[in-house]
């Protein structure tokens, strides 16, 4: 889906794949550090005394997706104090996020996500405008627990939200516009908005062009901005629902040739669950 | 009937070949369009385009005299500075249909989204279904007729293409007002909707058009600029 979504932006791409849920009381964390040659296994062991329990660990190009006893603070807290330089890229029960500079097809290659199943998957492939190509400036952003976006648009107003945000102690690594928008609903959900609430609070509070597609633990969100700058088109079958920025994108799909098609209505929140 | 398979030859074959086709009004079919853009655009010469299945962007746009029929949806600016000739989706139409069209007919027999006949220069659209906000956005010339409702700000800032709509209105954009229905306005969208195979009568229609009161700047109205 995304190769033939290239052209529209071939800097960077990134996967968030929904599967094998971690135990009760465990999370799991998908993790970057730039270096291939990072020692994951040293940080394991210290994240192992903190926690007091093994913690599964599995390796692959830069990231690293550790199953760990514990909940989502603890463990920021903890990597903070561990080493700065390791990102979350993010944390759930489900979710697993791989993102990197490069091309879908190599992302692809990279982290053998044709290998890899779930109930559901959002991916991204990037053409930077308002901020630096790097994995931190990758799509899907982590928002919160399972939870991810990706966003094709700019946001005019991200530089005001993302002061204001920092205020309320929502930290941000980069000068990206996507990441506020990440940020913003982070701190809806903290606040105990539902997530249809959060994206609706956002039709006020986020000024620019967007298409959102949220991933959630049970399914997605898809939010288009009021004027309709940026474009979606939807899929959907007895089998499936999908969700591109064009028809292009879609037509591998088993059955899209009778799938029901159309356009997700600007300003309007849709949301899916799966079965 | 020439074929040609886009699984097969590039749009840029296809484009091509067509271009070629001047004053020989042969009967193309074209196959796998698979969602790719620019498919059939800067058509010169009085052929006949089906095309088999959706299109992506800018599907006939500039067309002069051709006839292209998609037999699916299309993309972002069907038909988009077409100047004369026939442009017919059978399904849905994305954005800004029939942007700044001077001339031609483009008949959409699903719903048109947002935009649709935006900056619009004479050319005639008739939209079966329903039309999205801001339609005929900035119109300078032609008809818009939607069968169906037309989303927010109709016609805003219209300055002289004429718009009828059969259904609901959700609001009326900036200098756009209901204007009377003459006869010779039922007269024309009678022949129209004709035309288009469209079912519905004129007499159901209501027509909209500027009030051309930001035609000269007023101080006055400073504040709707």
């Amino acid at each position: 889906m995304l190769e033939s979504m290239c052209g529209r932006g071939p800097d960077s791409a990134g996967f968030a794949i929904y599967n094998d849920e971690a135990p009760e009381g465990w999370i799991k964390v998908s993790l970057q550090h730039p270096d291939f040659a990072y020692d994951w296994r040293k940080l394991v062991s210290r994240v192992e005394s903190r926690c007091g329990a093994p913690v599964n660990l599995k390796k692959k190009s830069t990231h690293a997706l550790l199953v760990v006893p514990t909940d989502e603070t603890t463990l920021r807290v903890a990597l903070a104090e561990l080493d700065r330089d390791v990102t979350i890229l993010s944390v759930g029960r489900r979710i697993q996020i791989m993102k990197e500079t490069g091309t879908p097809r190599e992302v692809v290659e990279r982290f053998g996500v044709r290998e890899m199943a779930g109930t559901h998957a959002i991916g991204h492939t990037r053409m930077a405008t308002e901020s630096a190509v790097s994995t931190a400036g990758s799509h899907p952003f982590s928002t919160g627990m399972d939870l991810c976006l990706v966003h094709n648009g700019s946001l005019s107003n991200h530089n005001r939200l993302r002061e204001n945000l920092k205020k309320d102690g929502i930290e941000f690594r980069t000068e990206n516009d996507t990441e506020v928008a990440a940020g913003y609903f982070t701190w809806r959900l903290r606040q105990g908005m539902s997530l249809r609430e959060a994206l609706e609070a956002s039709l006020e509070d986020i000024d620019g062009f967007y298409t959102f597609a949220i991933g959630t633990a049970e399914g997605f969100a898809v939010l288009r901005d009021p004027i309709a700058c940026k474009p979606a088109v939807m899929a959907e079958t007895d089998d499936y629902v999908a969700m591109a920025s064009e028809y292009r994108a879609l037509i591998g799909l088993p059955g899209i040739d009778f799938a029901r098609l159309w356009e997700p209505e600007p300003g309007i929140v849709y949301s899916w669950s799966r079965a | 009937m020439k074929i040609v398979d886009l699984a097969v030859s590039s749009v840029r074959e296809l484009n091509a070949a067509l271009h070629e086709a001047r004053g020989d009004p042969s009967r193309w079919r074209v196959l796998t369009p698979g969602g790719a853009h620019a498919v059939a655009v800067g058509l010169n010469a009085p052929v006949t385009v089906e095309i088999e299945g959706h299109v992506g962007y800018y599907c006939a746009g500039m067309n002069q005299l051709a006839t292209v029929v998609v037999e699916g949806n299309c993309g972002t600016g069907v038909a988009e500075n077409m100047m004369s000739g026939l442009v017919h989706v059978k399904g849905n139409a994305s954005q800004s249909a029939g942007a700044t069209a001077h001339g031609g007919l483009l008949i959409i027999d699903g719903d048109a989204s947002a935009r649709c006949g935006i900056s619009m220069k004479g050319v005639d659209i008739v939209v079966k279904g329903s039309v999205g906000h801001m339609s005929a956005f900035m119109g300078q010339a032609g008809n818009l007729v939607v069968c169906g409702n037309a989303g927010d700000a109709l016609g805003d800032s219209i300055y002289e293409a004429r718009l009828f709509v059969r259904g609901e209105v959700a609001s009326l954009g900036a200098d756009c007002v209901k204007k009377e229905m003459l006869p010779k306005h039922l007269e024309w969208l009678a022949a129209v909707l004709e035309k288009s195979g469209a079912n519905a009568k004129p007499e159901e229609f209501t027509r909209y058009g500027s009030a051309r009161n930001l035609y000269n700047f007023k101080v006055d109205h400073a504040s709707s600029y």
